[in-house]
């Protein structure tokens, strides 16, 4: 009865890991970049929610705003030597233009009282962007750097955005009203429809990640950049086409997992961190590599969390994050180390 | 405007202190083909990687009249196509994939109709298309690299020692299907240590010493020259 429970609760936990630690694999194995702020989509998702749910105009719009004034700073800084004028128009629509629209566009809808679902496009609407503009600010720069660089710019891009996120939405935690307040029973189990939405979202996002990969051809050459990134440069690829592709997804997938989760758990500015970790050990068993290894391992880590918080409730972080140590000694040996280009 | 397709001039190329590329200049017509022979380590891998922009070059490259674009991408987008000595091939996806990406700066139906033409070309890879490219024999291989190439349509191919590692026999059929190109309007610059086969099918050649040009001259003459003769063709078969 209890184990019923337990299980469900950690599925529930193990599909949300799933899409982050998915998300963790597009970036790094497109761009090389341990995407550690992926947890920091998370919790604007969730907190942005949480404010449409009060009828208040989320602080994220604003971020946006100064978001995109940065990135236009840092495309007029590399055109200073001589611009085109479809360069400067392409950077002032995608940057000024767009962000503003979306600012405009949500204090337009707010008043409305959308219904949730609504809420939680609008959500992702607001989120998503951000990723290419943290790409363009703090990634793009740096395309040629060596994994450690990225990943200390990473982790400098992480402290920033959970600092902003303090700024901008305070200390104090808040929860989203669900997007569907009905329970079902099957038997003695009871399935909130939250989690139904979770487990039909995290099964859609993969099922269209596998087409955007098999089927597209934008979705090949990010492929393509992953195996062979000297073979994509020859063949046109540009690399900051796939970076952008991927951070873009990245943030979305990031700000769908906070529209998810906001309701069931308390989200506060720094928790995106901790839950981001979690897909992190599961992107780690997949090797950083294998999206089904991650996430058939994000749903062996939601259910060992859940187990472990039922009977060492205290050591239940310590159990978590100590199974990256023994998949650590077996991926070191079973391959032989080869550093990347 | 001299009605050269590419005009190199006193190309240079360093890596960190060391130069490797002392001043190298070479001109290619529309629809010829241009070798390049020399010994291991002349350089004329780093030459093929300067005129795609894979590294920092000084001096001038030209092409079609014009100072050639920066970026590697947009020098793929302007004709040019390097196949590269280690293939670079997409080995964990198939070869049907690997032959759609060669051409992921042209349109759909330009792709589809380059597609048809290649798998005529290249029946090997019309059977292997599920295949995985890692899974290939080392000149099927070197078959998708040239087919991935062509399928961007380029107007000058940059060839980076095709016979590398393959059976004489498969030699011949490359360096036949590089020779049929030129036919088609496509101009080659080709890389070679196998020096006499590439003088066969080659309009020019240039010999490359420690990077530098030693000598040029139409294909013929460099064939029969017996200083050449001696160093790197070995005696006439």
């Amino acid at each position: 009865m209890i184990a019923t429970f337990l299980i469900q609760d950690g599925v529930t936990n193990g599909a949300i890991y799933a899409l982050l630690g998915l998300a963790l694999v597009l970036v790094f194995s497109v761009t090389r970049v341990i995407f550690i702020p992926q947890g920091e989509f998370v919790a604007y998702g969730a907190l942005t929610l949480a404010l449409l749910d009060n009828d208040r105009i989320p602080a994220t719009t604003s971020l946006l705003l100064c978001f995109g004034a940065i990135a236009f700073l840092a495309d007029l800084w590399s055109m200073r030597r001589g611009a085109d004028v479809r360069a400067f128009t392409r950077s002032l629509a995608l940057n000024l233009v767009f962000p503003a629209a979306i600012y405009g566009l949500t204090t337009v809808l707010v008043p409305l009282g959308l219904p949730s679902f609504a809420k939680a496009l609008l959500t992702i609407l607001i989120i998503a962007p951000m990723g290419y503009y943290v790409y363009r600010i703090a990634y793009r720069p740096l395309a040629d750097a060596s994994v450690l660089v990225l990943l200390i710019a990473s982790v400098g891009v992480h402290l920033a955005m959970m600092g902003l996120g303090l700024v901008f939405f305070g200390a104090e935690g808040l929860r989203a009203r669900p997007l569907a307040e009905a329970n079902y029973t099957i038997g003695s189990l009871m399935i909130p429809a939250q989690s139904l939405w979770i487990y039909g979202s995290t099964i859609a996002i993969i099922i269209a990640l596998y087409m955007f990969f098999e089927r597209t051809l934008l979705g090949k050459a990010l492929r393509a950049t992953a195996v062979n990134r000297l073979g994509a440069r020859l063949v046109g690829v540009r690399t900051q086409l796939t970076g952008v592709t991927a951070f873009t997804l990245a943030a979305a997938i990031g700000a769908i997992s906070g529209v998810l989760i906001g309701p069931i758990t308390t989200i506060y500015y720094d928790t995106g961190f901790l839950i981001g970790l979690k897909g992190f050990v599961a992107a780690i068993i997949g090797g950083l590599a294998s999206f089904p290894i991650t996430a058939v391992a994000a749903i062996g880590v939601g259910l060992i969390e859940s187990f472990a918080s039922f009977f060492a409730s205290s050591y239940k972080e310590v159990i978590v994050f100590g199974l990256i140590i023994p998949v650590l000694v077996w991926l070191s040996l079973s391959h032989a180390f080869h550093e990347e280009e | 405007m001299n009605g050269n397709l590419l005009e190199l001039s006193n190309i240079r190329v360093s890596y960190g202190h060391a130069e490797v590329l002392h001043g190298v200049s070479l001109a290619i017509k529309p629809g010829s083909i241009v070798t390049v022979i020399g010994a291991n380590g002349a350089g004329k891998t780093t030459l093929l990687n300067a005129v795609m922009g894979i590294v920092p070059a000084k001096g001038t490259i030209l092409y079609d009249g014009a100072s050639v674009p920066h970026s590697v991408e947009a020098r793929v987008a302007a004709g040019l196509c390097l196949v590269p000595e280690k293939r670079e091939l997409f080995s964990t996806m198939s070869v049907e994939d690997n032959v759609e990406l060669g051409g992921f700066l042209r349109n759909a139906s330009e792709r589809a109709q380059t597609r048809e033409e290649l798998y005529t070309r290249f029946p090997r890879l019309a059977e292997r298309r599920k295949q995985l490219a890692g899974t290939l024999s080392g000149g099927e291989r070197q078959m998708l690299a040239l087919a991935r190439a062509l399928m961007s349509r380029p107007r000058l191919l940059l060839l980076d020692e095709p016979s590398l590692g393959l059976a004489p026999k498969i030699v011949a059929d490359i360096l036949n299907i590089v020779s049929e190109l030129r036919t088609t309007g496509v101009s080659i610059l080709l890389v070679e240590q196998n020096a006499r086969a590439a003088l066969e099918i080659a309009d020019e050649g240039y010999l490359v010493e420690l990077g530098e040009v030693k000598r040029s001259g139409p294909a013929g003459e460099l064939a029969v020259d017996p200083a050449l003769m001696e160093s790197y063709l070995g005696s006439p078969a």
